[in-house]
């Protein structure tokens, strides 16, 4: 710890910091644009000038850029110095020279750090009389909104999309004062993180687009903390709502997840919450016609039913926490599904065992930033988990890091280190089937099928740990990469193995367990980290619970009455021969879900759900971190939260049996499943029967939480429309609506400061800074942890200190055979898109507008045979045809186009299940048959 | 006796004098330009709606008595509802203080009188005249950077033509 000098204010500080960093932790208003504490120092915007004097008895000092100066114990500066003022407020001046006049019509208006710089700097008076630069914008697609004019050159947006997320169609041209960022030809920004620009660019240029189709100023939303329900990855998020409506989604920094950084399948996949697809009222299918029924018809219809046979429960992996375990109570563990293929509960039960088993560290996001060599095993991250692939994109700056302390060169002074980082080996290994976007930034790649990728990983391990069983028959080629690998990873500090479950190949992840369990004999801090599909993936493996084809054997033993599925969408999961099987076996079928699902065809009663923003709960990520999401929006009755829903078919049929039962002593009061009240009495309850998701409960403080003595406010203190926004219904005034489960109150009444609690911060405004950038006075060190403690509770235990004491692993003899391409079929992948393969995000306009048409994906020699037949089905044309495939299932041929993949290897296709054939479960092997494409017939 | 002659006289007298009471309805007083009465939105003069919806009176309102959504058209935002609740209104006037366009404005009448409360609440059919209120010329949208209908990108007051990125001359 050391101490500057600011102003007369001895601050402590930290070294290897700068000056700018140490002034805003240090609690100063210091302007700054160019700087971000993940992008580093360049000195750009020269916005941050502080005087620094040499020693006490220096009184005229020197300006210096704060961002480019490191802090030293005992410097001396001062902001408030009449020099650096005017400095400061030259360079604001030159910047709104040509700043248009666009504040009110601009949807950074309210939250734009220029403004809050602007007001900081004292500049309050136009003195330019001439005339304006303007620029042209461009049509970035549905995420991003561009307007050039507002531009002040500060370069964040080039150096975040190219630098950190590793985009390359986002880029500076033009010289001078005319230099211009956009894209080279208009089109969409294909990076999936492009989203940040709008949270990353300090003035207007980039904006949120469908946020700006329902707008709304900062200060008029209602904040609610989230989490994101679009992957297994669990960022944490903001949800923001007005007039009970979701407006949108911003990041929430958290330290050990997604830090400052969302991608577009989460900041944009919340529209399904207000899409038409949402169920808005219990419906009834009478006849083949849905009808919206009272809720109470609909509980009597259930009791009914109840009485009629066994009710077997369906739960979901993208339902919360407590809705699965309603449900498990609701039915009885005997007759609970997850709601999974016995495929996909295999593997994500097998993830839940490795990571449990694993000697070594589990890494958090964050921690993988710091990995220095890094194995990807057969999953294509980019597409499965993306914030984990932009977090292994960092790691690869982990050698220039180092090169950068062997020359002294600090690691906040980006363009230097990034310029060493030129020459430096990377130490990314990707072997997967397809390529994915981190190929171009790894050290190595392999396209192999998935047995081949494992058995490569079981030869590293062989080769980490002589323990660990050997491969036979490895090609010499695989065998010198194992080779390079294995030594790589032995070398590295912190090797870190990241594998999933894409591909279904349980193979894949007893590999990469086996490498990250050989490397932790060597160091503790070997990681590893297997991808899931969901939200709740992780939480459902902890649950446990029948698979669908166990439900499917019940059925056709006559053994089910009612099927209740809650959240699933079973025609995803089953084709559509055993859908129909399981559909005929039941008498009836219930759904709870919160948008129509083309399963609700066949129900005989749907119940509307509340979606993520409208109730509150848990989520326990792939990490196994447990993470509370709160309600934003009060849905009107009859929605409400799975769980209530259950709680009510509960009642109703308690109520056709016996009427109430009282709770049993031996258990706490609350866990009976009509006794409960809150989502505490859940937790509780779920805490007693399942001690290993107990850490759930301490997620966040429970609803009696108050702050000062106060409920926390949800909306800004400056809200408006408070006596209005309903008065076009009724001029009385209403009292606010009421949260039960969450300590928010829904109004502005209430506490709300830099140091609450983190998992319950609703957004970040403090005074004089209104942007995003508020963020960093709720942090105890800029970067670092947040003052109001963790968010999230990690689930499993971490081993990395057990060094004493390690456990035995045992490795997996199970190797798989070597795949051989086979003439009469092929390989059917699973291809998992960013667009299109999360099933809410799609019914989100924007994403569904991003998502690709379905192709069949083809190695190169099946489509040379393709071309092949597409040219004799189509001699004389002109036109060069583009090839059309037919993809041969149980359900019937699939015909789709073919697109060549370079470097997929023979004998495999890549399916985009989800469009073609969601209910089927890959990879499996089909056969094929080229054709022309039809039009090219005639 | 003198007394009440005195009286007497005095209140003839009064008979004589200038009637302080007004004859209102049928007298209508005299109200400056700039009295806080009823409020109203204006149109820019070329008879577009003025209105931005940048949500700036909506803050500014002491009572929260102002509600709007925006809405976009070709680039040209506009509010989709604008409603004030004039039961609550306090005539404060800062919503015009705050209007960055001189679409919200005080007039000086005041008969809003109403039986029913829900018939105070005004909407933007309610709100919206035809003219340009008290500011004849000003118009928003030749002075904002943002091109619209019949206005291209660089032609707003005070701009240059846009940047040919393709030149590299100072």
């Amino acid at each position: 710890m050391i101490t500057i000098r600011i102003d007369g204010r001895d601050c402590p500080s930290r070294p290897d910091i700068n000056l700018l960093h140490a002034c805003l932790e240090a609690g100063a208003n210091l302007p700054y644009f160019c700087w971000h504490p993940e992008l580093g120092s360049v000195g750009a915007c020269r916005q941050c000038a502080v005087t620094q004097f040499s020693g006490p008895e220096d009184k005229t000092g020197r300006i210096v850029m704060a961002c480019m100066t490191p802090v030293s114990d005992g410097a001396i500066v001062s902001i408030d110095d009449a020099g650096a003022k005017e400095f400061r407020e030259g360079v604001i001046e030159w910047m709104m020279v040509s700043h248009p006049h666009d504040c009110p019509v601009c949807e950074e208006g309210g939250e734009c750090h220029l403004q809050d710089m602007t007001v900081m700097t004292g500049h309050n008076t136009r003195r330019y009389r001439f005339t304006k630069r303007t620029h042209r914008s461009q049509n970035l697609g549905p995420f991003v909104k561009h307007e050039m004019n507002r531009c002040i050159a500060c370069y964040r947006c080039v150096r975040f999309y190219r630098d950190y997320a590793g985009g390359d169609d986002l880029a500076v041209f033009g010289s001078h004062d005319n230099v211009w960022f956009g894209r080279a030809e208009d089109g969409t920004l294909e990076n999936p993180f492009s989203g940040n620009l709008a949270e990353i660019c300090p003035t207007g240029v980039f904006t949120d687009k469908p946020f700006s189709g329902v707008y709304s100023r900062k200060w008029d939303l209602r904040g609610a903390p989230s989490v994101c329900v679009h992957c297994a990855v669990g960022c944490n998020t903001i949800v923001n709502a007005r007039e009970e409506t979701v407006r949108r989604i911003l990041n929430r920094y958290n330290e050990d997840v997604n830090r400052y950084v969302l991608c577009d399948r989460g900041r944009f996949g919340h529209g399904f919450v207000s899409a038409s697809s949402r169920i808005r009222a219990p419906l009834r299918i009478i006849d083949g016609q849905r009808i919206a029924v009272p809720t109470q018809d609909a509980m009597t219809q259930f009791a009914r039913m109840a009485a009629n046979g066994a009710v077997v429960g369906i739960a979901s992996s993208r339902a919360s926490l407590e809705t699965c375990f309603s449900l498990r109570m609701l039915v009885g563990a005997d007759c609970f599904s997850t709601g999974q293929t016995e495929q996909e509960q295999s593997c994500a039960e097998l993830a839940h065992t490795l990571l449990g088993q694993h000697p070594g560290r589990l890494p958090t996001l964050h921690e993988m930033e710091s990995a220095d060599a890094v194995l990807i095993l057969g999953e294509d991250v980019c597409a499965t988990a993306p914030r984990l692939g932009l977090s292994l994109r960092q790691s690869v700056r982990q050698p220039a890091f180092h090169a950068a302390d062997a020359t002294k060169v600090p690691r906040w002074m980006d363009a230097a280190v990034r310029t060493l980082g030129t020459e430096c080996a990377s130490g990314l290994f990707v072997l997967t089937p397809a390529p994915t976007d981190l190929d171009s930034i790894a050290g190595e790649t392999r396209r192999a099928a998935p047995d081949d990728i494992a058995r490569l990983g079981f030869a590293i391990a062989h080769r980490i740990d002589a323990g660990a069983p050997d491969v036979p028959d490895l090609t010499e080629e695989d065998a010198l990469l194992a080779d390079r690998i294995a030594t790589a990873l032995m070398a590295a500090k912190e090797p870190l193995i990241v594998s999933g479950m894409q591909y279904g190949s349980p193979a894949l992840m007893r590999a990469a367990s086996g490498i990250a369990a050989a490397l932790a004999g060597r160091t503790p801090m070997a990681g590893l980290s297997l991808v899931l599909p969901d939200c709740n993936s992780m939480g459902l493996a902890m649950l446990g619970g029948l698979t669908l084809e166990s439900v499917m054997m019940k059925a056709r033993s006559g053994g089910i009455g009612t099927l209740v599925v809650v959240e699933n969408d079973l025609t995803r999961r089953l084709d559509p021969a055993s859908l129909a099987e399981l559909m005929e076996a039941v008498r009836s079928v219930v759904i709870i879900d919160h948008s129509m699902t083309p399963l609700c065809q066949d129900a005989t009663l749907v119940l509307p759900a509340a979606a993520f923003s409208e109730y509150s709960g848990t989520l326990v990520s792939q990490e196994g971190r447990a993470q509370r999401f709160f309600q934003a929006v009060y849905a009107a009755a009859p929605v409400q939260a799975s769980w209530r829903w259950i709680q009510a078919l509960a009642r109703s049929r308690n109520g056709q049996e016996t009427g109430e039962k009282p709770d049993t002593g031996t258990r706490p009061a609350a866990t009976g499943l009509t006794g409960w009240r809150t989502l505490d009495d859940v937790l509780a309850a779920l805490a007693w029967e399942f001690p290993a998701l107990a850490g759930a409960v301490k997620t966040a403080p429970d609803a009696a939480y108050r702050l000062e003595n106060q409920k926390l406010r949800s909306q800004t203190y400056r809200a408006s429309g408070r006596t209005v926004i309903r008065s076009h219904i009724s001029v009385r005034d209403q009292p606010p609506p009421a949260s039960p489960d969450t300590p928010f109150s829904s109004s502005m009444e209430g506490a709300y400061t830099t140091d609450m609690p983190s998992p319950l911060v609703p957004g970040f405004q403090v005074p004089s800074w209104n942007s995003v950038q508020a963020l960093n006075r709720f942090q105890q060190e800029i970067g670092g942890s947040m003052r109001g403690g963790p968010s999230g509770v990690r689930l499993f235990a971490d081993r990395t200190h057990e060094n004493g004491n390690p456990t035995q692993y045992s490795y997996s003899a199970d190797i798989p055979e070597p795949f051989t391409p086979r003439n009469d079929a092929v390989l059917v992948l699973p291809e998992t898109r960013l667009f299109g393969s999360e099933e809410l995000s799609m019914l989100s306009p924007p994403v569904a507008a991003r998502a690709a048409p379905a192709s069949l994906r083809v190695s190169a020699r099946n489509s040379a045979s393709a071309d092949a037949g597409a040219a004799s089905a189509s001699a004389g044309a002109d036109a060069t045809p583009r090839a059309s495939v037919t993809l041969h299932l149980t359900d019937g041929p699939h015909v789709l186009p073919a697109e060549p993949l370079p470097g997929l290897p023979d004998g495999i296709v890549l399916c985009p299940s989800h469009m073609v054939a969601p209910g089927f479960v890959f990879p499996r092997l089909a056969h094929l048959t080229f054709a022309a494409p039809e039009g090219d017939r005639s | 006796m003198l007394d009440t002659l005195r009286t007497l006289m005095l209140t003839f007298l009064h008979a004589f004098q200038r009637r302080v009471t007004v004859q209102y309805p049928e007298e209508q007083p005299y109200l400056p330009p700039r009295y806080r009465g009823r409020i109203i939105l204006s149109r820019d003069p070329d008879g577009e709606e003025r209105c931005v919806s940048c949500n700036l009176c909506a803050v500014a309102c002491p009572v929260d008595c102002i509600s709007l959504q925006k809405a976009e058209q070709d680039g040209r935002w506009y509010p989709e509802y604008f409603r004030i609740n004039f039961s609550r209104c306090i005539f404060c006037g800062f919503c015009e203080e705050a209007c960055p366009t001189y679409a919200i404005q005080l007039t000086p009448d005041f008969e809003m009188s109403e039986y029913a409360r829900p018939n105070l609440v005004y909407e933007k059919d309610d709100l919206l005249i035809s003219g340009t209120g008290k500011y004849p010329d000003y118009s928003f949208w030749r002075v904002a950077g943002v091109p619209i209908p019949g206005k291209e990108r660089g032609e707003s007051a005070h701009e240059r033509p846009p940047v040919d990125l393709h030149s590299l001359l100072p």
